[in-house]
């Protein structure tokens, strides 16, 4: 893993990691000691791609699909879920946003707008 | 009315005690799962006990059933009524609870009562879902650490011998619960195995509140929750 890439989106500005919660300052408890992050997936309906909702600790997968479904789908948000341990995804850095995503910027033609569309193909 | 009494008011004093666990919980994300379940129990209460009320004839509400009678009116079993304890005894509860309420509530919803069989279908989901949460919280403290495993069996050796009230005969309800012990075993025993806990003997069976015996410890449980409605009749949100 290079030096700049994170184990957590946002973790260089205030997100918490599982390694976080067992170096907490010494005003209160580890309460988290033993539970890792889990982010959580949720497809609002049949046909849509799972969106990212949030997250949650808890001891296993198990358990942590089981909390998303508690947390998240309360309210019929979803019809599927995903939970994938917050230290499994590897996220771009604060730091490289420049190097990044700027380049992308003044390359308008990289946008499917120099196209003539045909007629009678509206959604296309 | 009184089968209907005793599915509502198991539900309400379940709920009434779950509800004790909010912002109390072990963590964040059971507080919100113990608070569901609450709800989950408060919503089939309500309809019961709306249900029973109306059966009786005597122009009382779900309000006026829930907040109005005394201790020796509620036909609830005993085992709802029980303190939270620690959480492997809150855990305990709930499983056993879940364990005779699924087979149960699956009945219902083929009885003949068309109004009680909707209620009841709508429950069993729910409840089987209250079933998992205690199952797998079941699973992971019994086979857990040396510690976890010593609370886990002391919460369930406290709870079984409460669980024979349960399957008390009742050949005038709908479904006899009495019918239902080998379906509540056959969830409760492999459970239990998995988790490698002792199934504890069946013994003392200590039993009376489907006749409106019930421990102490239920009237300060109305105590608190009637009070609101005893002080202020009729307060609403």
């Amino acid at each position: 893993m290079s030096d700049h890439a994170r184990t957590l989106p946002g973790a260089g500005d205030g997100g918490r990691t599982p390694s976080d919660d067992t170096s907490r300052p010494a005003n209160g408890p580890a309460r988290h000691g033993g539970w890792p992050l889990w982010e959580v997936f949720v497809r609002p309906r049949r046909g849509l791609a799972h969106h990212h909702v949030g997250s949650l600790h808890a001891p296993d997968a198990e358990l942590a699909l089981r909390n998303a479904r508690d947390l998240y789908t309360r309210r019929q948000e979803g019809v599927s879920i995903w939970v994938v341990p917050a230290a499994a995804i590897t996220a771009s850095s604060p730091d490289e946003k420049d190097a990044f995503f700027d380049p992308a910027a003044d390359k308008v033609y990289r946008h499917p707008t120099f196209y003539e569309v045909p007629e009678g193909a509206p959604h296309l | 009315m009184d089968h209907l009494l005793a599915l509502g008011d198991d539900a309400l004093v379940a709920a009434q005690r779950l509800g004790e666990w909010v912002a109390a919980a072990p963590e964040l994300e059971e507080d919100i799962a113990l608070a569901n379940i609450a709800l989950d129990q408060l919503g089939a209460a309500r309809m019961l006990l709306t249900y029973a009320g109306e059966l009786e004839g005597a122009g009382r509400d779900e309000d006026a059933l829930a907040y109005l009678r005394d201790d020796r009116e509620f036909r609830n079993c005993l085992l709802v009524e029980l303190p939270n304890g620690d959480f492997a005894v809150t855990m305990a509860k709930l499983l056993f609870l879940a364990a005779y309420q699924l087979p149960l509530y699956t009945a219902l919803s083929g009885c003949a009562d068309e109004r009680l069989a909707a209620i009841a279908g709508k429950a069993r989901k729910e409840v089987a879902y209250h079933l998992d949460h205690a199952r797998l919280w079941t699973l992971r403290l019994g086979d857990g650490t040396a510690e976890s495993h010593r609370r886990m069996q002391s919460a369930v050796d406290e709870i079984w011998p409460y669980t024979h009230e349960l399957f008390q005969p009742d050949p005038t309800a709908p479904v006899d619960p009495a019918g239902l012990r080998a379906e509540f075993l056959a969830i409760v025993e492999p459970v239990l195995a998995e988790a490698t806990l002792t199934r504890p003997a069946d013994g003392w069976a200590p039993e009376g509140g489907r006749r409106g015996l019930h421990t102490e410890h239920l009237s300060y449980l109305l105590a608190e929750m009637q009070v609101l409605h005893r002080a202020h009749p009729g307060a609403r949100w």
